[in-house]
């Protein structure tokens, strides 16, 4: 099996703050493959946004990525290159796609100023041609007249073309990955669909592969190939897409499916996940989801879950696994694979 | 459009109606402030809301719906038009007569954090009402305040904690207390969800239905997202660029979307279900400005019906019926009152014939 694009190893990030260690991410694990999709899904606080700002290293202090972790991306740890090295990385290998389009671009600029800085600082490109690049780089994210529209600034556009707009600065350097941090959080659904659209034509285009954060399981059904859940700062469940929503095996993951009312589903009661997020400050003991789990029993409060395979290439941090399943592909706490999973 | 509408209810006097509701923003434009076309947030909305269910309305961003909801609790006026409730005139209503009549309308607001006095112990906040519309003295205001906590999933000695002592969840539970705390007979819930993670919205979606079950409560219900509708809201009036273009039972709107617009906003909803992959209807562009909305058929630059013409942009079309309770605002979907003489002489070339992409249709699973 070829080694994949990136491989994410015990990543943890710590916030010290006055009200005590925030442990945010806490021994994370994973891999992307090239052009493939993985979705990260979780609600507020999970860790998934400080995830990917890891993966960049743009943690700010209190926040500290701590030592023991490791983010493997073509043939070196990020975490410990150089802080030229990671520039060269940053916007060039590795884009970043925002959620909020409004404030991640700077008012001051015109968009197409924005968009062609990414030539002149990675590419070292003219100003003239580095214009044309962006002009070239709006039309193909499919924004009209993008000639006249590489004048505009931001407040002269509607989110949607905004969004567009950073798609169009993150794929200006044909980066390898793409990470998406809830990028269509903040649009309308029809806008919505033709930004997930444009971003699975792009990904079929240039073969880039993207980390999609999401806490939305319908976004991630129609174009991840593979999906991680994360809670407590912790990966509790991996699995191809299909397998993920056919057997969920964390009943988290569970309870997440079933607490979201859909399109054309029965009008019954929805089955709720009782409490809330426990703070980063004070995970509980053991499993930390068991607080809130139905089936949590006294070893979920003694001992901290590993991940236990559910079925191939998926795994689950759930004693409930390793005790009603095979324990054959479990090996301790990391079962990690790699691997596409089957894209229909 | 005024008089009766045909829909829902059957017999049942409506608890409140809307007829022709407008409500337009003035703009400044420039430093000497020269008068700009007005923002037409309403234009022209009508429908009734009938005793103990729930109207959904829903829409995108500048569709008006948050206007529409604020209009009817006369927090912002209105330009033209009439809501009554339980018969009364309510734009005939000023001063004292109107605050005793805001005690039966209520709303709940979509941010939790900025919708809650971060002054006011949480307490304070629901006993304001109480004390305000006079409904219990001394201890008993106390008593209230503490049985409404109960009510809405929280403990009573929460009365005393400040709102930045609670989690999104919990402030939204305050909120809906707040509201209850008058004894409403209609709340506009104003995106009462949105805001909150999946397993916290599930739970604040089964206490406003056991609420309304267990006080007879009716909601207007108000929402961007189409599976919290759908799974709210026993009728559902779908709005666009200030119109109702829509208005149907939940049932017959999920399935049978007859508005272009609905049909195109039902088949972007992801489906959280990767064995099925539906088509997708996706609209090109962005929403026209209110300010200066197309002509005719708000929704004709964008439309995908096949028949779509000349006369779309010319014939400002009506809501209404074309099945049981069913109203469309759509002269190329049949029924329509606009016959075909007419709307050649609009310039028409394809007459009106049904068209119901299966792409809209949202997929009964069963499950």
């Amino acid at each position: 099996m070829t080694e994949p694009l990136l491989r994410v190893e015990n990543l943890r990030t710590y916030f010290h703050t006055a009200a005590g260690l925030a442990r945010a991410v806490d021994g994370v694990s994973f891999s992307i493959a090239r052009g493939e999709t993985l979705g990260v899904v979780g609600e507020s606080g999970c860790g998934k946004s400080v995830t990917a700002l890891s993966m960049l290293r743009l943690v700010q202090p209190p926040g500290r990525i701590e030592p023991g972790s490791h983010i493997w991306f073509e043939g070196r740890d990020l975490l410990s290159a150089s802080d030229e090295e990671i520039r060269r990385v940053r916007g060039n290998r590795i884009a970043m796609v925002f959620q909020e389009p409004m404030t991640a671009l700077n008012p001051v600029f015109t968009v197409g100023d924005q968009i062609a800085e990414v030539a002149r600082v990675h590419d070292g490109a003219s100003r003239r041609a580095a214009w044309d690049r962006a002009v070239d780089m709006l039309s193909l994210v499919g924004i009209p007249s993008p000639r006249d529209r590489a004048s505009n600034y931001p407040h002269q556009m509607s989110g949607g073309m905004r969004q567009r707009v950073l798609i169009a600065m993150a794929l200006m350097m044909n980066p390898a990955l793409i990470i998406a941090d809830e990028p269509t959080t903040a649009l309308d659904v029809t806008i919505q669909a033709q930004i997930l659209e444009l971003l699975a034509s792009l990904q079929q285009k240039f073969g880039t592969a993207i980390l999609l954060i999401t806490h939305d399981l319908g976004v991630v059904a129609e174009v991840a190939s593979r999906v991680i859940v994360m809670y407590g700062g912790q990966v509790v469940e991996e699995a191809p897409v299909r397998s993920l929503f056919a057997e969920p095996g964390h009943p988290y993951t569970k309870g997440l499916m079933q607490a979201m009312p859909r399109v054309g589903m029965d009008r019954e009661r929805l089955v709720t996940i009782p409490g809330t997020v426990p703070p980063p400050t004070a995970w509980p003991s053991g499993c930390r989801f068991r607080d809130r789990c139905a089936f949590a029993w006294e070893r979920c409060e003694r001992e901290h879950p590993g991940l236990q395979s559910v079925a191939p290439l998926h795994t689950a941090r759930c004693h409930l696994v390793d005790s009603g399943g095979d324990d054959s592909a479990s090996s301790g706490g990391d079962t990690r694979r790699r691997g596409e999973g089957a894209r229909p | 459009m005024s008089g009766g509408l045909p829909q829902g209810g059957g017999q049942r006097a409506p608890l409140l109606q809307v007829r022709d509701l407008k409500t337009h923003f003035a703009q400044r434009l420039g430093l000497f402030g020269r008068a700009g076309a007005p923002v037409r947030a309403v234009d022209g909305v009508s429908f009734d809301v009938f005793p103990g269910e729930t109207l959904g309305i829903v829409g995108e961003s500048g569709c008006g719906k948050t206007t529409l909801g604020r209009t009817i609790l006369r927090l912002i006026e209105p330009t033209a038009g009439t809501i009554h409730f339980d018969g009364v005139d309510l734009l005939a209503l000023k001063g004292s007569a109107l605050r005793a009549m805001r005690r039966h309308i209520q709303i709940i607001f979509q941010d939790p954090f900025s919708s809650l006095n971060p002054r006011l112990t949480i307490g304070a906040t629901i006993r304001e009402g109480i004390t305000v519309h006079k409904l219990a003295e001394g201890a008993e205001v106390d008593i209230r305040v503490r049985r409404l906590l109960d009510e809405v999933g929280l403990r009573p000695e929460y009365a005393s904690h400040y709102p930045h002592e609670f989690s999104g969840g919990q402030r939204q539970r305050v909120g809906i207390a707040r509201a209850l705390a008058v004894e409403p007979r209609l709340i506009v819930c104003d995106e009462p969800v949105s805001a909150l993670d999946v397993s916290v919205q599930a739970q604040v979606i089964n206490l406003l239905q056991d609420l309304q079950r267990d006080r007879g409560l009716t909601y207007l219900f108000i929402a961007h997202d189409l599976s919290v509708v759908e799974h709210m809201a026993s009728r559902v009036a779908v709005m666009y660029l200030g119109h109702i273009v829509e208005l149907a039972s939940a049932d017959d709107l999920y399935v049978e979307p007859l508005m272009p617009y609905t049909q195109a906003l039902l088949s972007a909803v992801p489906v959280p279900d990767p064995t099925k992959r539906r088509s997708r209807i996706v609209l090109t562009g962005d929403v026209p400005s209110p300010a200066n909305p197309p002509s005719g058929c708000v929704f004709h630059p964008r439309c995908h019906h096949p028949s779509r013409d000349a006369a779309c942009e010319r014939i400002v079309p009506a809501l209404e019926t074309k099945g049981t309770e069913h109203l469309v605002a759509c002269i190329k979907q049949p029924p329509t009152s606009i016959d075909w003489p007419q709307q050649q002489r609009a310039g028409a070339v394809n007459p009106a014939a049904r068209y119901l992409p299966i792409a809209a249709i949202a997929q009964r699973s069963q499950s």
